[in-house]
């Protein structure tokens, strides 16, 4: 299970092998242009943080939060047509973290495209991630949907290349939550010019879907759940009909409308952020955090993580949250109110009151 | 009970439900120490007459296709209210199920019953085993009413209890006499009540005493079969995959969920399924939801009197308490080092316990047996 050559090979084999099938039924997507109301269905897993410990263990939490969602997902009927993974698939960025993760979803029994997250990227830039997973921007169309994959984790090269005296101390900086010592993530000059000639390529009425690792808006600095350069690349998006973003790094669910585009997280296979320092029983490896949470119920260490459903309908997002020892959560498009909206929780009375401890 | 304005109907029926509750509460005794009053069912009112028919009804061999299993045959007051030590239990012709049967002691304290949760009351519960083809095996209720509406004493005790009779009488009064019954098999006291709830320090040894640490802090047992303030139920009425029975169609999983949920079975279609078919029985709770977040989980049960009920699980494959430790021990593998499966709950992890915390976890357990049920321990040692 841990021999990283085998694991390696075995994930790139599943991975080509899932290509050769998607690809074949070309007569499909030319359909589904003719039929842009055609639906079909994904799965989306984000941040599993693997967090290598020594010899051939890792954190045991984490591992079992991304073994869990994987074989959950290859439950789903019907079966999606793809798995997204939304990035920090490692927690410090390390080939053993990676090849671990890969081996992980190379059980998945879907084609499945990964989203690169800073816990990924930080060590060697991203380089060994490439050879698991392939290029860190590119785009594809699925049944008559322009799917863009974005590094959105990217800062100056200031940072990445001038400050830190070793990479794996240039990691640790940035896979702290609420250090002072990162830095706001960006797109880039590079990759915005990039999607503007993909995108030039692409009827307006075509719905676009991107995905990202930090929201490509601006939420909370202090935290990173900024991407320094979102506005121009929201600009981009904003003449097309349909477009979503969807975004991994913030451990909870959110969702809001700027202009026509709609944002949507996802959540985490690993932990909810913010989370609190009140389950100390055993040694556990949660990152440090300034912040406290009303988490409830952390002897389940699965609670308030999860992983995503989606439904293509007509071009929008319909997200069913997967959550455990919870009531599942479906956010989706409301063309009424012209914004994303949790479909049972609306209405003040059905929401779910907080708990009380005592 | 939701917030809407409540019309006429409702409100005498509301009325009706508090006076049965009231009712209730003057006939019902003082619970055992440690144990919380018994909650009691609106529109089923304990009487002492109602108790005694749904003990007769309880007992009652004709009730099955062969005239030779009741529902004591698997649920025996002797044993502790199950057929231990038996694996699984036997129904008509020594046909075999898939699931452990478990005790009624306390059952009324669960909020769902049946392994899976399938039933939401003790009265709906004993609509089912009559007419599963490996309990009693009828291929309807019409034998169990022909019965109670000619049997000159259950003409007579109906007649009295529900003020019914011939087709006045339905599988409703039946079930409601039976759950009645089985509303009243309570216990506590037990060694442990007496030391956590009394104060009593000489009522546990040494090493149940240290047990019992071991499982408030280390053991993680408590988060799962809770101890309160003021009572103490040993379950949380929830359910958890905890690594047993899974295991074995782990590789099949998808396969059969999918398998399952295109078939749309009705709720009695599940029953039958879950007895007969042990892949579809592992399933757990998921047959009942359909949440992935069920598959492979069973009901919490509660630990009281556990040492005289073995075997243990839902498919009684652990054979002494020992087993169910080490299983936990191992963080949900019953053999040390085999795969862990994939849909594990996030309690359940490796507890690194001695073998020393093991034995007094053990111990503990003895504790937790009613007076009621002593000799039953006694001769087991």
């Amino acid at each position: 299970m841990n021999d990283h050559r085998i694991t390696r090979r075995s994930f790139i084999k599943r991975a080509g092998a899932a290509a050769a099938v998607s690809a074949f039924p070309l007569s499909v997507v030319e359909m589904a242009f003719a039929d842009p109301s055609q639906r079909f269905t994904f799965a989306y897993i984000s941040d599993s943080h693997l967090q290598y410990v020594k010899g051939k263990e890792f954190v045991y939490n984490w591992d079992r939060g991304l073994i869990r969602a994987v074989a959950e997902a290859n439950l789903l009927t019907p079966k999606p047509d793809f798995v997204m993974f939304g990035g920090d698939l490692a927690q410090l960025g390390m080939k053993e973290e990676l090849d671990h993760g890969a081996e992980m979803l190379s059980r998945l029994k879907y084609k499945t495209h990964c989203v690169m997250g800073e816990h990924d990227y930080y060590l060697d830039l991203g380089e060994y991630w490439s050879k698991l997973f392939g290029p860190h921007h590119y785009s594809f169309d699925h049944k008559g949907v322009h799917f863009v994959v974005l590094n959105s984790i990217l800062t100056t090269d200031e940072w990445t290349h001038k400050r830190w005296p070793t990479a794996k101390q240039r990691m640790l900086e940035m896979a702290g939550l609420d250090n002072p010592n990162g830095s706001p993530f960006m797109v880039g000059e590079k990759q915005r010019d990039w999607l503007r000639k993909d995108l030039e390529k692409v009827s307006k009425t075509t719905p676009v879907v991107l995905f990202s690792h930090s929201p490509i808006q601006k939420l909370y600095k202090g935290w990173n759940f900024w991407t320094d350069d979102a506005e121009l690349v929201q600009a981009m998006l904003q003449p097309f009909e349909k477009v979503t973003v969807i975004y991994g790094h913030v451990h909870q669910i959110q969702y809001n409308q700027i202009g026509n585009i709609t944002f949507q997280s996802v959540m985490a296979t690993a932990w909810p952020w913010p989370y609190p320092e009140t389950y100390a029983q055993a040694k556990h490896a949660m990152p440090k955090l300034t912040v406290p949470m009303n988490r409830a119920d952390p002897f389940f260490e699965r609670d308030a993580t999860g992983w995503q459903f989606i439904d293509m309908e007509s071009g929008r997002v319909v997200m069913e949250y997967n959550l455990y020892n919870n009531t599942n959560r479906v956010v989706a498009y409301n063309p009424a109110t012209r914004r994303p909206e949790d479909r049972a929780y609306q209405n003040p009375a059905k929401r779910i009151p907080p708990q009380n401890h005592f | 009970m939701n917030a809407k304005p409540i019309g006429w109907l409702a409100a005498a029926s509301l009325l009706f439900a508090m006076a049965d509750l009231c009712a209730a509460q003057k006939t019902a005794k003082r619970p055992p120490l440690g144990l919380p009053p018994a909650p009691a069912m609106a529109g089923n009112p304990q009487t002492p007459e109602k108790i005694a028919l749904g003990k007769k009804l309880f007992e009652d061999k004709r009730f099955s296709s062969t005239g030779e299993v009741s529902c004591s045959t698997c649920h025996e007051p002797a044993k502790a209210f199950t057929d231990s030590p038996l694996k699984t239990s036997e129904g008509i012709r020594k046909l075999t199920g898939t699931r452990n049967a478990p005790t009624v002691i306390n059952a009324v304290y669960f909020e769902r019953q049946f392994w899976d949760g399938r039933s939401p009351s003790l009265e709906d519960q004993a609509l089912h085993p009559p007419v599963n083809p490996v309990e009693m095996g009828l291929k309807d209720h019409e034998p169990i009413l022909a019965i109670v509406r000619e049997d000159p004493d259950y003409a007579r005790a109906f007649k009295q209890v529900f003020d019914k009779s011939g087709k006045e009488i339905t599988m409703t009064e039946v079930t409601k006499a039976i759950a009645a019954f089985e509303r009243t098999v309570v216990a506590g006291n037990s060694p442990f009540d007496r030391y956590y709830f009394k104060g009593d320090k000489n009522a546990l040894t040494p090493a149940q005493k240290r047990g019992l640490q071991v499982f408030v802090d280390e053991g993680r047992c408590v988060s799962c079969h809770v101890i309160e303030q003021t009572q103490a139920l040993f379950m949380d009425n929830r359910f958890h995959n905890i690594g047993v029975g899974i295991n074995a169609i782990q590789q099949d999983a998808p396969a059969l969920v999918s398998e399952f949920i295109k078939a749309k079975a009705t709720a009695s279609e599940v029953d039958v399924k879950v007895l007969t078919d042990k892949r579809t029985s592992e399933l757990g709770r998921l047959v009942v939801t359909r949440r992935f977040d069920d598959i492979g989980s069973f009901k919490t049960p509660t630990l009281r009197n556990i040492a005289v009920t073995a075997p243990y699980m839902h498919d009684g494959s652990l054979k002494t308490l020992r087993d169910v430790v080490v299983h936990y021990n191992n963080g949900g593998v019953t053999k040390e080092g085999d795969p862990v499966n994939d849909f594990l709950s996030g309690g359940i992890r490796p507890l690194k316990l001695t073998e020393q915390q093991i034995d007094d976890l053990v111990a503990f357990m003895e504790s937790l047996t009613s007076p009621e049920f002593a000799h039953l321990q006694k001769a087991l040692k």
